[in-house]
């Protein structure tokens, strides 16, 4: 072997030494920047490289491939921060998708010649990247609401989804004992592809962030498995790498949830939203004017505002700035308090607010948070529910009881801006709201702040 | 047991502990960039895709290669792409910024 025939591997391994560089940059906003540029770097390197490689006889199709791909990536790119979670569930489908089809086609092309090692290795691989493929679908199509978004459940789910998970591994048993029973092996594909739609079917509503997360470390682990059935150091350690990613933020949404893995993949929300239903008394709350809460928030020193996912669907983050540039032209102190699992995917609430150009030094994290609000003389929940009910500190029988939350409560006075009564995700009351120190704010999230805003600055100072 | 699964087995174990004291102190104030920028990382994938869509081969080898090099694609445009943008809208306030 001459060292030419090692070019390649030199420069695998820049690209990986480069994708860990990236990683460790993107730990700041600051950095995070040369962290995008490392990566592509390492990525472009990667790509140019391989198509050196001697092995390639044509060229055409990689051209068309890698032509089409662009096309599909750029838009895909472009997309509005608020559709970020069902683009990346499109781009752990994409991800999936190509790790799977190198597996099916490994095969075919080793076929006769299969130990019953690369077999397991194979099946394996196939298996995951098939779910995570459907399972990735599905997701993507809950969060662009094609599908319905709420866990559809039945009698008897969980077994039927393992059976079909069953039927898969015994397929795949029955290969790795004879790899050449070729009928055995679409089959076992299209029931891990089942098994992927069963798997994330029953999820939704509160679960995505969690769900999202699960399938990312999936994907990761597809690929690096697909890197120990080619042998591809680059695969294992990219795999590897994205991996223990999803697998971090999925941890994170758990306990965030106060709920474990099987709780989230065997959905005992679902069953919860009916017992709590019935629970709902008619109760009194206090309701306040934009005037009345504009006149409130001049007097404050210290604002909290609590922003969910109701606010995105609002698109009232840019007023939600308004308001924050309002207060701090008064001297007023406005910081913004995020749960975990504010938006629809891991740190989607920070984008959301990132792109209303609110600075990122005013986000601050729950437990930050939590230790802040019994100094701060207004909270203001803007489209955000179960996070901030004290029932899950407080109510032992209550199903979200557990679950770390805001505590919005210790504020000197708090604001909810809301539609209606109804319930949030989980179909829980909210404690909160029937506080005398409380006051609903009913309306659109958009408008409402908005009318608070224009009291703010037309007032002038009073 | 072939001796480049153990080799690949050290490379992952490795690349894991490595990823988990990486990514364990990126702030959460970036975990959606965080996983746009991992699945581009991932989609590296791509490189494999390549080979099994450009080498002698099968015709369908050669077509499932070619979708998954098209997939696999898309996700590292895409993925640098949207990770860029994001990074891009993270700013200081003011204040924060003249002390800094």
């Amino acid at each position: 072997m001459t060292t030419a025939q090692y070019l390649p591997d030199f420069v695998y391994i820049a690209a990986i030494a480069l994708f860990v560089l990236s990683l460790r940059w993107l730990s700041s906003p600051a950095t995070a920047r040369r962290g995008v540029l490392a990566g592509e770097i390492g990525a472009a390197l990667a790509v140019v490289t391989t198509l050196f490689n001697p092995e390639l006889v044509q060229y055409r199709w990689i051209i068309i491939a890698l032509a089409g791909g662009a096309a599909i990536g750029i838009p895909l790119g472009m997309v509005p921060m608020t559709a970020v979670p069902q683009r990346t569930a499109m781009s752990h489908a994409f991800g999936a998708l190509a790790a799977a089809l190198i597996g099916i086609s490994e095969y075919y092309m080793r076929l006769p010649n299969i130990n019953k090692f690369e077999m397991t290795e194979i099946a394996l691989e196939v298996i995951i990247g098939s779910l995570s493929f459907t399972g990735s679908l599905i997701a993507a199509g809950k969060l662009q609401e094609i599908l319905p978004q709420r866990p559809i459940v039945y009698k008897g789910q969980n077994y039927v989804s393992l059976s079909v998970l069953a039927a898969a591994i015994i397929l795949a048993l029955m290969l790795i004992f004879n790899p050449v029973r070729t009928a055995v092996f679409p089959l076992m594909v299209v029931i891990s592809l089942f098994f992927g739609f069963l798997l994330v079917m029953p999820i939704g509503g509160a679960d995505m962030p969690t769900v999202i997360s699960l399938l990312n470390s999936y994907v990761g682990f597809t690929a690096a498995l697909l890197g120990f059935v080619l042998n591809t150091k680059v695969l294992v350690v990219a795999g590897a790498l994205d991996g223990a990613s999803g697998f971090i933020l999925s941890v994170i949404m758990c306990r965030a949830m106060n709920r474990s893995f099987t709780n989230v993949m065997f959905g005992a929300f679902g069953q919860l939203q009916v017992s709590a239903a019935g629970t709902v008394e008619e109760r009194s709350v206090r309701t306040a004017t934009p005037e009345d809460a504009a006149a409130i928030l001049e007097a404050a020193n210290y604002v909290m505002v609590v922003p969910g996912y109701g606010m995105a669907v609002a698109q009232a983050q840019h007023k939600v700035r308004e308001f924050y540039d309002a207060l701090t032209k008064r001297g007023i102190d406005v910081k913004f308090a995020i749960h975990p699992v504010a938006g629809r995917m891991p740190g989607h609430m920070n984008v959301l607010l990132a792109e209303a150009d609110v600075p990122y030094d005013k986000l601050i994290e729950m437990e930050d948070a939590n230790t802040e609000f019994p100094q701060v003389d207004v909270a203001l929940v803007i489209g955000a529910n179960d996070v901030t009910n004290p029932a899950a500190r407080t109510d032992k029988s209550s199903p979200i009881y557990g679950m770390p939350i805001l505590e919005v409560e210790k504020a000197r006075t708090v604001m909810v801006i809301k539609r209606g009564m109804s319930p949030g995700f989980a179909g829980i009351d909210n404690q909160l709201y029937y506080l005398d120190k409380t006051l609903m704010l009913f309306g659109d999230a958009k408008n409402f702040v908005g009318n608070i805003v224009r009291e703010l600055t037309s007032g002038g100072g009073h | 047991m072939p001796t480049g699964f153990i080799t690949n087995l050290y490379v992952f174990v490795l690349a894991g502990f490595v990823g988990f004291e990486v990514i364990r102190r990126v702030s959460p104030l970036l975990h959606t960039p965080l996983m746009a920028l991992t699945n581009a990382l991932d989609a590296i994938v791509v490189v494999a895709a390549i080979i099994i869509a450009g080498r002698q081969g099968t015709a369908l080898s050669a077509t499932l290669g070619a979708i998954a090099v098209a997939a696999a694609f898309s996700n590292m445009v895409g993925g640098f792409l949207i990770t860029d943008r994001m990074v891009r809208m993270f700013k200081l306030s003011g204040r924060e910024r003249k002390q800094s």
